[in-house]
């Protein structure tokens, strides 16, 4: 008799705590998913076709993808050269480095904008300067690329960091006293190690270049057709009570943000592999 | 300063990372404190400390911490369930955790509001027990629940994977209880992993935005958080009082950093 107790409590807290997670998950992340897209389609295929007719909605995303293609690429390059000083020597106040680098994910991405604001600002004496010159940064193209670039700067050193300190430098080692010099040695024996983790921070990078609404808030200015990225102008379409559109819009940004949990999800599987074959 | 390695590269690499991150990074995040270093100090006190600006740091701060509670507890059964049991459908499962990352807050900050209003999917299942989400305290609540929960699923699936089940089952073959084991032998073990994805969750949801000015409603000394009055403030030219909240709130994030990393400090030697 005992036995079979135990075995039903055995069983009971599985399904409880499966429930749980499921019910959840389901409230807070599969629930806002689905009602992006039943929001966007509210008035049919018709209605949702209709908030791509907008002008605006073009260059919002027109805007959004100039600012990820030179915010992206910038920080590819930082993160891969920081990863390589970082992971390849040891040297004194390495861990404040890596704690600095994380600094813009503590940071609010209001004060994000903010920085630059006081930075680049009308108010200040060299923003005032900048504006007698007709060189404009804050409510203009350049001040979103520099929030971007700003709140984005993390993501590809983190991915690469730990990577390749778990690699080692046995590889690049043996090439370098065979002769081989510094770009060889990257291009054909790091890189090749590091791609998936690469892709996978770059995507990261890219998702948030897209989708980052705080800190480009404040420096932008909403202005339409102007400085007004996807994320900007869902906000302007949802606060004119132009639900269908704003989700419509919201759309593009769902299924780049899928696209990027599935690239997450194939990124980690392939890591996993290698490391079972590098094992084997 | 640096061990001697026959790689290339330090000097360029090390150059160029540090020029990097002060011009994007420490240079401009030292304006706010160069710019609360020239107020005095009783207008610095004026900026941080109107009745506005109390209450919002009493929701910001309020909100937080019991979403992050509420996250530590979900997360952890969330985490076990993941790490321990199968099921269909297990996988996506655990890859749509991600999701509050990868999606913009601007997105998830309409979403939210669209399911919580009163004619929403969960909004309009409340209203007949009198209990509103959206554009209340409870709906600021609910977008950070929403945002801080892969944190702690996150910080807490390495450490409950690496768990041996082995002294588990030793300490139930000695005859401790379901729960003398849970108490005594998982909790401490997961502990400093919880902690640290409670403080990230925390910190994130102190300076989000996005996700909550839809839901939130914004109403005046009710509904406003903190980061949101940074936004206002910028609105009406203040700039000194804007710069004044945003201090505040960089201490409260600098606090917050240090936490993270003792705990990890502490859960790196503890597992040693």
């Amino acid at each position: 008799m005992k036995n079979i107790s135990i075995n039903w409590k055995d069983r009971i807290i599985p399904v409880i705590f499966i429930i749980i997670t499921l019910l959840f998950l389901t409230l807070f992340l599969v629930l806002p998913l689905a009602a992006i897209f039943v929001e966007a389609f509210r008035k049919g295929v018709e209605g949702y076709c209709a908030s791509f007719r907008d002008p605006y909605a073009w260059s919002s995303i027109r805007l959004t993808l100039v600012t990820a293609a030179i915010a992206v690429p910038i920080n590819v390059v930082f993160g891969v050269v920081a990863a390589w000083c970082i992971a390849k020597f040891e040297f004194r106040g390495k861990n404040i480095l890596i704690t600095l680098i994380d600094l813009p994910f503590a940071v609010s991405p209001v004060i994000a904008g903010l920085i630059f604001v006081l930075a680049f600002g009308r108010q200040t004496t060299f923003g005032g300067w900048l504006i007698d010159h007709d060189i404009k940064i804050i409510f203009a193209v350049p001040g979103i690329v520099l929030a971007t670039i700003f709140v984005t700067f993390p993501f590809v050193a983190r991915e690469l960091i730990p990577l390749m300190q778990e690699q080692g430098i046995l590889e690049e080692e043996a090439a370098v006293s065979l002769g081989a010099n510094g770009w060889d040695v990257f291009w054909k024996i790091t890189l090749p190690n590091i791609k998936w983790g690469l892709l996978y921070g770059i995507i990261l990078c890219n998702a948030r270049a897209m989708g980052e609404f705080g800190a480009v808030s404040v420096v932008s200015g909403h202005i339409r057709g102007e400085t007004n990225t996807m994320p900007l102008y869902i906000e302007t379409l949802h606060a004119g009570y132009e639900s269908v559109a704003a989700f419509s819009i919201a759309t593009l940004l769902a299924a780049l943000a899928l696209v990027t949990l599935i690239a997450k999800t194939i990124v980690e599987w392939k890591v996993k592999r290698e490391r079972m074959v590098d094992n084997s | 300063m640096k061990k001697h390695s026959v790689l290339p590269g330090f000097g360029l690499t090390f150059g160029i990372t540090l020029a990097y991150l002060s011009l994007i990074v420490l240079l401009p995040l030292s304006l706010i404190v160069l710019n609360t270093a020239s107020m005095s100090f009783a207008d610095f006190l004026k900026a941080i400390g109107s009745k506005q600006v109390i209450a919002s740091y009493k929701l910001t701060f309020g909100a937080s911490l019991l979403a992050a509670t509420i996250n530590g507890i979900f997360g952890f059964i969330v985490a076990w369930t993941l790490i321990r049991y199968k099921f269909p459908g297990k996988r996506i499962i655990d890859a749509i955790v991600d999701m509050p990352f990868a999606m913009p807050t601007a997105v998830s900050g309409i979403a939210l509001t669209a399911i919580c209003a009163k004619n929403g999917w969960v909004g309009s299942l409340l209203v007949p027990f009198g209990i509103k989400i959206a554009y209340t305290q409870l709906g600021v609540l609910v977008a950070l629940i929403f945002i801080g929960l892969p944190f702690v699923v996150r910080t807490l699936q390495p450490t409950l994977e690496d768990l041996d089940k082995e002294v588990e089952e030793a300490a139930a073959s000695l005859g401790a209880t379901k729960f003398q084991t849970f108490w005594y032998v998982i909790v401490p073990s997961v502990l400093p992993a919880l902690m640290t994805g409670f403080t990230l969750a925390f910190a994130r949801a102190l300076g989000e935005y996005g996700s909550v000015v839809f839901i939130s409603g914004n109403l005046p000394m009710k509904t406003e958080i903190t980061p949101l009055l940074i936004v206002m403030k910028l609105e009406q030219y203040d700039y000194a009082g804007a710069t004044a909240i945003a201090m505040v709130m960089l201490i409260a994030s600098f606090v917050l950093m240090f936490f993270i990393n003792l705990s990890q400090w502490y859960a790196r030697r503890f597992s040693n």
